[in-house]
């Protein structure tokens, strides 16, 4: 290791260390605002399901360099365009959390989906604030998978020009410069340990009630 | 001409598919060097994952180290060895090992510690050795997640042992760093549609291995992995999941 190299070039690494994150970061929230409609309509209807879930998995199936590389044919975007990257990786998301979020809701207990209706919830509040709610747990675990490869996937978008951290891989790999490689390496596993733990405290604090739940109602 | 037409050419071109550089060569090349790491793979997590899901110690050290390796960047990784060891295989079949790991691993042990622990009694109360145990019983019943565990390697592997090609092995992923350096797109887009079909060809293989080689009374219920917190009380018929009011019933 040369630790000078790090300092000096504490420009690019930043600017790298942003991109990865933008191009991580975007495709799980585009992923997830499209999974939670597609999810409830695959648990509501058999026929949906019957399309959407093998389609997830073919999705999931397809390589994200190979969409990388043929998305451009497709959109007709440039080959270095970070589009290429955001729309692959939220595919991906996407087909990874339909899934979860139609077994998050399948497993909601029929009892309390029956008890919300006969207190007079109508369906949309019923989901809101009663079903998806109950769903968050298995969806937070969807999310913290979908994430975590997700930071790792984009820096083999640097094989086609564009990977954030990635770029410090073929960079330091072309220049036989392990520093620069190890710099990346280790950037990359922090972000992707932080996001982890970043979304299991979310996961924690938006249901409260496991918390509680755990020790109410045991016989002292 | 259009891109789709430039990759239809390229497939038609019958030079591509011949010689060292031809499709067969690759293909077979990227399953050899998959191959070969998912086997060090198994080698190395299948004992481990089925030590430690049958002792029940040290569980937590499996999910923790399963996810350390599943947050590293294989192409630095990659990158990184070559720097240190030099080209050749060993750099190519470490980097997808350690792809390969975490899921064979967490499928093992999650298998072999969730099969019904009456099970596990009943087979010692008819007094079964320990390692009859483990082989005859506690194995066969977590081959569902096994093999699940499997297929998630394998489609990663197969997936990744493109960047192979980037640290001058071969592969298909030949055709996208060749076509890249040579800026030709359609070489590239024809070698990213020949990964996914292996891709997609290799999960429909195992798919089938897995239902031949589970046992039918294993298969009733849906093979997929299951949170642990997901209540498995109800029976798991369509009718229970799709109508939420007959489960009342089952409440007393």
């Amino acid at each position: 290791m040369i630790w000078g190299w790090i300092p000096r070039n504490g420009g690019l690494i930043l600017s790298l260390l942003g991109q990865h994150l933008v191009l991580s970061f975007v495709p799980v929230v585009i992923g997830l605002v499209l999974a939670v409609p597609l999810g409830w309509l695959a648990n509501r209807s058999r026929a949906a399901r019957a399309v959407l879930i093998p389609t997830a998995g073919v999705l999931y199936t397809v390589p994200s360099l190979v969409l990388f590389i043929v998305l451009p044919g497709i959109l007709g975007t440039k080959i270095l365009d970070p589009i290429n990257v955001v729309v692959a990786l939220a595919i991906y998301t996407v087909a990874l959390l339909v899934r979860s979020v139609a077994d998050a809701l399948a497993a909601v207990p029929g009892m309390v989906v029956a008890a919300a209706t006969a207190m007079g919830f109508r369906p949309t509040r019923r989901f809101v604030s009663v079903e998806f709610p109950l769903a968050v747990p298995v969806l937070i675990a969807g999310l913290r998978v979908a994430t975590v490869s997700n930071i790792s996937l984009v820096s083999v978008g640097a094989l086609v020009g564009i990977g954030g951290l990635g770029q410090l891989f073929t960079q330091g790999f072309q220049n036989n410069f392990p520093t620069e490689i190890v710099t990346g390496v280790v950037l990359s596993l922090v972000i992707a340990l932080l996001a982890d733990a970043l979304l299991l405290g979310l996961g924690r604090l938006v249901t409260p009630w496991h918390r509680i739940g755990t020790g109410a109602g045991k016989p002292a | 001409m259009n891109i789709v037409a430039q990759v239809a050419a390229w497939f038609a071109n019958p030079a591509n598919w011949t010689g060292s550089t031809g499709v067969p060569t690759r293909i077979l090349e990227h399953l050899g060097y998959s191959a070969l790491a998912l086997l060090v793979a198994v080698v190395i997590a299948l004992p481990i994952g089925t030590l430690v899901g049958h002792t029940g110690r040290g569980g937590f050290l499996i999910v923790g180290f399963a996810n350390g390796l599943r947050s590293m960047p294989d192409l630095g990784l990659l990158t990184l060895l070559v720097l240190l060891v030099g080209l050749g295989l060993f750099p190519v079949i470490v980097a997808l090992c350690v792809l390969a790991i975490p899921p064979l691993l967490a499928g093992t042990y999650a298998g072999v510690s969730n099969v019904d622990r009456s099970v596990v009694d009943a087979a010692r109360g008819v007094g079964m050795r320990e390692r009859e145990v483990l082989l005859d019983v506690e194995l066969p019943n977590a081959l569902p997640l096994v093999l699940s565990g499997l297929r998630a390697a394998t489609l990663q592997v197969v997936a990744t042992t493109a960047i192979a090609a980037y640290v001058g092995k071969g592969g298909l992923g030949r055709y996208l760093i060749d076509g890249q350096s040579q800026h030709d797109y359609a070489q590239m887009a024809a070698g990213a549609v020949l990964i996914a079909i292996l891709a997609l060809i290799v999960e429909g293989v195992l798919a089938v291995v897995q239902r031949l080689v589970v046992s039918p009374g294993l298969q009733a219920a849906d093979t997929r992995v299951r949170p642990p917190s997901e209540p498995n009380n109800e029976p798991p018929t369509e009718a229970a999941v799709d109508k939420p009011a007959p489960k009342m019933a089952g409440v007393n």
